[in-house]
Order: C-alpha cells, then structure tokens, then sequence
C-alpha cells in the first residue's frame, strides 16, 4: 500500500464492490421471484451473478487485481484441478467398461 | 530464535511466508469444498425427482445470511486498512464489528437449523437434505473458524501491534483472506441449495 491518498481511493473502491454485491443479491432473489425466465436459464442467470460477485470478492477484496506471480501460479493449478473434480460424476457416467 | 520472513517477502517467491502459507491451504479448501460441489452436482444430476431447494429450505433466512457475510467481507477489509494506517483502535474496532457480524450468521443459521430439526428434516431424511447440511455445516465451521482467529488478533494483537504493526497487518490480511473466502463458497452455496 502507498501515501494515504492511495489508500482512500482503495477504501472507496472497498464500498463500492461491497454496494455492488449486495445489488447483485437483491437482483438473485429477484430474478428467482419473478419467474420471468425458462428454467434451465434461470440457472444460468444465478451461477453468472454467483460468479460475478465471486470474482469481485476474489479480485478486490483479496487483492487478486494485483498478486505476486507465484500466487497466479498455484491458483491456476488449483482451478484445473477444480474442473477435474467437477468433471469427475460425467466421466463416471461416461464409463464405457461398466456401462456394457 | 527469530522466525523469518514474516514482514519481508523471499527473493525466490517474492511473498512472505505467512502470504505464501495461506494460499495454498486456500488451494487446499478449493480442493474440499470442490469433492463436495461435485458430489452435489452427480447426487442432482443422477436424481430426476431431486427437490426444488423451496421444498425444505426457506430463502429469506439465505438472503439475511448473505448480505451478513458480504457485510462482514468489508468491515474485515476495513479492519485491515485501519492497520497500514497503523490506527490499532479503529482496526479493534472493525475487527469486533467483523466477529459480531460472525456471531449473526451462526444464530441465524441457528434458527434455519432448529427449523429443520423441528419438522423432522434431518441428514438421514434423504439425499438433498444430507447433501444441505453438509455443505452449510462444513461451512458454518469455517465460519466459527475465522471467527475465533479474528477475534484472536482483535484483543490479543495489541502487544504486537506495538512491536511490530507490519507482522500483524500481514496476519490480518491473511485471516482476512480466508474470511474472504468462507464469504465467496457461500455466494455459491445460496443460489445451489436455496433457489435452484
């Protein structure tokens, strides 16, 4: 962190993503409310805001915006490992040999 | 003995090791939370009767839930800011608001909880309950995790604050980084279980 001046511009960006997560909540329980949408769309409309207000948390309140490379590197890692776990029932289901 | 890199980053990492630390054991948790996203996801999608989360749950205790946590996410990196302005009252200050605002998602996970118990939904009921209360209860332990190492460094973290502020404003950033993250799985948790 810099000059004081430096750390009140990140106060404010602070409250404007914390105003920015508790809108995109209001819109969640909205959009599930309403109906409005078919409902494999409606799934894809709450996983985007989800991810959204994730990638906000990740990126300013953890300084993601701004990290050393190493920490990059281990998270980039960790993500593959993720979708390989996520991944895991569909090659289950795929499993040529016990399905025969 | 002096433990090293505490407040200095390694020249091979560029990070001090208590920076360094957390992180993976956040890898590890992605890795933990990632088994139990996975099993859910097979448990639904192997399920065609698999239960709209209204039939059991109740969204609005979800919603107070989130907008607690996401609360809690900025006065813990306020808690942090009041440290490089090296103001140890205000960081106490935001630190407590952070535990309180702790304290309020547990009793309402609480109440959601005895709600449960009280209409006969337990784990054994069936699979979406099972699936429900182990996420929410691995994560409620995370809560009560942060909780006690924020409230830790709160009173006990003014002797170092006073012998060396930048080792307690890395070790509240750390903690606040993994408070950051029990925040971000429950963004996720509360549209999967309560409203899909």
């Amino acid at each position: 962190m810099g000059d004081h001046a430096d750390i009140d511009r990140h106060v404010r960006t602070y409250w404007m993503v914390f105003f920015a997560l508790l809108v995109l909540t209001v819109a969640t329980v909205g959009a599930w409310k309403l109906h409005f949408l078919p409902a494999g769309a409606a799934v894809a409309l709450a996983l985007a805001i989800a991810i959204t207000k994730a990638s906000l948390v990740a990126l300013i309140f953890m300084h993601l915006n701004k990290e050393k490379k190493m920490i990059y590197w281990i998270l980039a890692i960790t993500v593959v490992f993720f979708f390989v776990l996520l991944f895991l029932p569909i090659l289950t289901a795929m499993d040529v040999i016990s399905n025969s | 003995m002096e433990v090293p890199y505490t407040v200095e980053p390694r020249e091979d990492t560029g990070l001090a090791n208590g920076k360094l630390g957390i992180w993976l054991f956040l890898a590890s948790e992605v890795m933990l939370f990632g088994a139990l996203f996975a099993t859910y996801l097979m448990l639904r999608v192997g399920n065609p009767d698999w239960p709209v989360g209204t039939t059991y749950l109740n969204p609005m205790w979800a919603t107070i839930n989130t907008a607690i946590l996401i609360t809690s996410s900025v006065t813990m990196v306020m808690a942090w800011v009041q440290l490089t302005k090296r103001n140890f009252s205000k960081f106490r200050l935001y630190m407590f608001f952070t535990v309180a605002l702790g304290v309020c998602f547990m009793i309402v996970k609480g109440i959601e909880y005895s709600e449960k118990f009280h209409h006969g939904y337990l784990p054994s009921t069936n699979v979406f309950l099972a699936i429900y209360f182990t996420l929410t209860g691995l994560h409620g332990l995370h809560v009560l995790g942060g909780m006690a190492v924020n409230a830790y460094l709160a009173i006990f973290g003014k002797k170092m604050f006073e012998e060396n502020p930048q080792w307690l404003t890395n070790r509240v950033e750390n903690s606040g980084l993994f408070w950051h993250f029990v925040d971000l799985v429950w963004i996720f948790l509360f549209p999967i279980l309560y409203l899909l």
